[in-house]
């Protein structure tokens, strides 16, 4: 029973890695930042003319060799936080990334408590 | 320990729905008007009538400079025109006008009619300056000091109560 | 003439709502164990009623009766008949018709189709209904009339969004408020089953027809949305998790746990608190999700026109409906000891739950965070599709898992889990995944996660599909549609490929493995709109197949609108999809071409879904 819930935790673990490590791709930079002058959508898919600007920023900014978190710090301290789709990691986002997982540790801790219970009756 | 969670499943309900009942009155639209306090760094212009460029060097002698982004294809600016002219006879301010995505003949003849209250003239024609300003829009102006901190920005054509409030910081 | 009718109908059904919650109320007290024929009368009568009520103003829509404000504003007399139609529900005031009419023949249908239950618990039922009913009646009265006046009546209509006029659009709302509308009836047969200590198994079957109907539904409204906006919206995407899109979402996952735990009240007899908390989750978030839609707090692709006066309206309604519920859960809530055994069903009955209340929990947290940094801190930020993506789809991943060895296991004790047919299928989800990336050289991690564990799902459904005795085939297509669902998703996700450039007319252009060549353009004139439509021609230089794709630029007369279809060309292997848009102050049109593989799988999948909801629907009906 512990063995599989090792094998659980460290296979959800290499997931949440997997995700986190894509390669730096300016479509999926793009579908990262909002169109300040559209109603909810990416610069990947609008047609303003910001759009276009931004996209024209972007790729220059990869080409002077910026990493993708410094692009993003670059243009949240021009246009605000609200340009960024994924919210940035700080205290104030804190809750928002950390109590999904905290919710999911808890559901388990509930589940093996209600077996454990049953488990001591038999 | 039933009488704890009773507590604060109410609580934090109450919490919701107050906040949904504060939102109500609140814009779902943004804007980037309190984005003050940064500084502006690396100004690197062209002039829109020379080969030259301009840096922060030009502007770090001024008290206050209000850099203004435009175009002759765009109406707000016209509308908003007068009030630079305005301004541009205080002498506590300098006007850095920023011509956006624009053709030089169609520029030119735009001040010819209107009038130049620029003390500067840059050109900005494929819009990438713009970003460095934090500009999404035209017309946008912002009012920086000497040290290029941002004091004011403002979105859409300036109007008397920003022109107002423009008076007012570089009174002091 | 229809507006004096339409309004002396909904005055009507106020009046009869009244009614029924008055003799309802009284009997409750008589002593025999059946409801009184004028329950029953009167109830007959709401339900005609308010269907005519909604029969007139799909009249008035239909003769362009301006006179109507909501005709006005949403309609034009140059519109085809059918979108005439479906514009009575495509508006604020229409759908919230559409809502009592829901409201309504739950109501009725429920009452009939449960003679078997105690008589307390269908009335208690009944009021409660009744209750919600009058909520909205009221709020079409006094906000949001469809069948308010304006004198002299207008020539002519503001026009429809041209967005809206799409068959996909027409059925979506209807299907959806089955869906979480429908929700409501298990909400008041909830607090029924509480007030009248109603709850054992019986009531797990008195509510599951109506819980297999509100997710079946659910389910293909939330199908048709996102087809509508595949086709529609241009981008090519079809969930971005924006927040009108989540507030369909959230009482679906509410559902899906409630539909799971419904089966171990059933069969063990126990879960019956927490069944009753998703039963009333359900529905508030129905309620929510339709007030965070029309208040205008959000900034939305999809939002209505916005009015904060309807959002005061809903947020007390929804208040009022929290309150009550959480304070009859609390005080009739009696602590049952849980017995779970382990590696038996109930126990993944209860990690279905678990995970369902983590998607929960993650899509409301990201829906409603920028609400509450913005009213609290007054710093606005967004949450979009990396939040979401990034933390729900590892979690996906051993969900898939728990999916495919759940429904093996036995009620009662499970001996051991069979480990080696488990280990064969995971070795062939492995190869097979293999042989994917293999031959189509991708290397992302998470889409190899992805692919194994829903291939894991696929291979054991398929393998449950053979077994002879005691197998629930609904159940086997559901679970598989879902296990290919997240395969085909994750297979179009990863192997996409999207090419953005510009050109002009005449131009050709080679990028990668794929030519296109601008021919020409072509103007049209059709009836409410002026189109220029390219056409684009597309060489896949790998698979050497050429196609002639056109995108449109669309200019609308009523409102003045400007729009971009896709052309979008599909089969059973992937979809050609391709957007042109011009650029200002140039000759350039600037192309966006992107090739979806599977497209279509995806939808497939969806529908088999949801059919899996209907086929044990109709199972559990004719047992019952």
């Amino acid at each position: 029973m512990k063995i599989k819930l090792l094998c659980l935790v460290i296979f959800f673990n290499f997931s949440v890695y997997a995700t986190s490590n894509e390669i730096l791709n300016e479509s999926q930079i793009h579908k990262n930042l909002r169109c300040l002058v559209c109603q909810g959508q990416s610069i990947a898919d609008s047609n303003s003319d910001f759009a276009q600007t931004l996209k024209m920023v972007v790729k220059d900014l990869i080409k002077q060799g910026k990493t993708e978190d410094e692009i993003y710090n670059f243009l949240s301290e021009k246009y605000g936080d609200w340009i960024l789709y994924k919210p940035k990691f700080n205290y104030e986002n804190f809750l928002l990334w950390s109590f999904p997982y905290l919710v999911l540790v808890f559901g388990g801790f509930i589940i093996v408590f209600l077996i454990k219970r049953r488990q001591k009756k038999t | 320990m039933q009488k704890t969670i009773k507590l604060i499943t109410v609580s934090l309900l109450v919490f919701i729905l107050g906040i949904f009942y504060l939102s109500l009155n609140r814009s779902s639209n943004y804007d980037t008007k309190f984005l003050v306090g940064n500084k502006l760094t690396d100004i690197e212009l062209k002039s829109l009538q020379s080969k030259e460029f301009f840096t922060n060097d030009d502007f770090k002698n001024n008290k206050y400079t209000l850099i203004n982004f435009w175009a002759s294809w765009c109406a707000p600016c016209r509308v908003e025109h007068p009030y630079l002219m305005m301004l541009s006879k205080n002498k506590d301010i300098k006007i850095l006008g920023i011509n956006f995505k624009d053709k030089k003949i169609n520029a030119l003849k735009f001040l010819e009619e209107l009038g130049n209250p620029y003390d500067y003239l840059a050109k900005d024609n494929n819009g990438k300056q713009s970003v460095n300003f934090g500009i999404y829009g035209i017309p946008e102006s912002i009012l920086i000091d000497n040290k290029f901190n941002i004091l004011k920005k403002i979105i859409g054509p300036l109007n008397e109560k920003d022109i107002k409030e423009i008076k007012e910081i570089i009174k002091s | 003439m229809l507006s004096n009718t339409g309004n002396f109908l909904l005055s009507l059904n106020i009046f009869l709502s009244a009614l029924i919650i008055y003799y309802s109320y009284n009997n409750l007290k008589t002593s025999d164990n059946l409801i009184s024929k004028k329950v029953f009368k009167i109830s007959i009568l709401q339900s005609t009623s308010i269907l005519i009520c909604f029969f007139t103003l799909v009249s008035a829509f239909l003769v362009s009766d301006f006179s109507l404000i909501t005709v006005y504003q949403n309609s034009h007399s140059l519109k085809p008949i059918f979108y005439k139609i479906s514009g009575t529900w495509g508006n604020h005031e229409g759908s919230l018709l559409l809502w009592v009419i829901i409201l309504t023949l739950f109501s009725f249908l429920f009452l009939i189709y449960n003679r078997k239950h105690p008589k307390n618990y269908r009335l208690y039922t009944l009021i409660i209904q009744n209750f919600l009913i009058l909520g909205f009646l009221f709020f079409i009265l006094l906000n949001s009339n469809p069948f308010s006046f304006i004198s002299p009546p207008p020539s002519e209509g503001l026009g429809l969004n041209p967005i809206l006029q799409d068959p996909a659009l027409a059925i979506h709302p209807p299907l959806l408020y089955v869906g979480f509308v429908g929700s409501s009836i298990y909400f008041s047969a909830a607090i029924a089953s509480m007030i009248t200590n109603y709850s054992d198994k019986s009531f797990a079957k008195s509510i599951k027809s109506w819980v297999l109907i509100s997710w079946s539904f659910q389910t293909l409204g939330i199908l048709v949305g996102s087809i509508w906006a595949y086709y529609e919206l241009g981008w090519g995407g079809f969930w971005f998790w924006d927040p009108v899109e989540n507030a369909s979402l959230l009482p679906w996952f509410a559902m899906t746990a409630l539909l799971h735990s419904l089966l171990v009240l059933e069969k063990r007899n126990t879960l019956y608190f927490w069944s009753i908390i998703l039963c009333l989750l359900t529905f508030v978030l129905s309620v929510m999700g339709t007030f965070l839609v029309r208040s205008g707090i959000l900034n939305s692709v999809h939002t209505f026109a916005n009015d904060p006066t309807r959002g005061i309206y809903i947020l007390v309604f929804l208040s009022l409906m929290i309150l009550a519920s959480v304070y009859i859960l609390f005080s009739k809530y009696k602590p049952a000891s849980i017995e779970i055994n382990s590696n038996s069903k109930e126990t993944f009955v209860l990690v279905n739950n678990w995970f369902m209340m983590f998607y929960l929990i993650t899509v409301l947290l990201g829906t409603l965070y920028p609400i509450f940094t913005d009213a609290i801190s007054n710093n606005k930020i967004s949450v979009g599709p990396p939040f979401y993506n990034s933390v729900i789809i590892p979690v996906v991943v051993i969900f898939l898992f728990f999916m495919a060895i759940g429904p093996n296991a036995k009620w009662i004790k499970n001996k051991f889990i069979d480990l080696k047919i488990y280990l064969l299928i995971t070795l062939a989800a492995i190869f097979f995944n293999f042989i994917i990336f293999f031959f189509f050289k991708s290397y992302s991690i998470i889409s190899n996660l992805i692919v194994i564990s829903s291939l894991f799902l696929i291979l054991s459904s398929i393998i449950d599909l053979f077994k002879k005795k005691n197998f629930n085939f609904p159940r086997v297509i559901s679970h598989l549609s879902f296990g290919f669902l997240i395969l085909f998703i994750g297979l179009n996700h990863n192997f996409s490929i999207e090419k953005d450039f510009n050109l002009k007319i005449g131009e050709t252009k080679q990028i990668d493995n794929f030519k296109f060549h601008l021919k020409d353009l072509k103007l049209v004139q059709d009836t409410n709109y002026k189109a220029v439509i390219g056409s684009l021609k597309v060489n896949d230089l790998l698979t050497k197949e050429e196609r002639v794709l056109k995108p449109e630029i669309r200019i609308y007369d009523n409102p003045q609108t400007l729009t971009y279809e896709a052309s979008i060309q599909t089969n059973f292997i992937r979809d050609y999809y391709l957007t042109m848009s011009n650029i200002d102050r140039s000759d350039y049109y600037n192309i966006k071409f992107q090739k979806k593989p599977l497209m279509i799988w995806i939808w497939i999948s969806v529908a088999m879904l949801s059919l899996g909801g209907f086929l044990s629907l109709f199972r559990h009906a004719k047992n019952n």
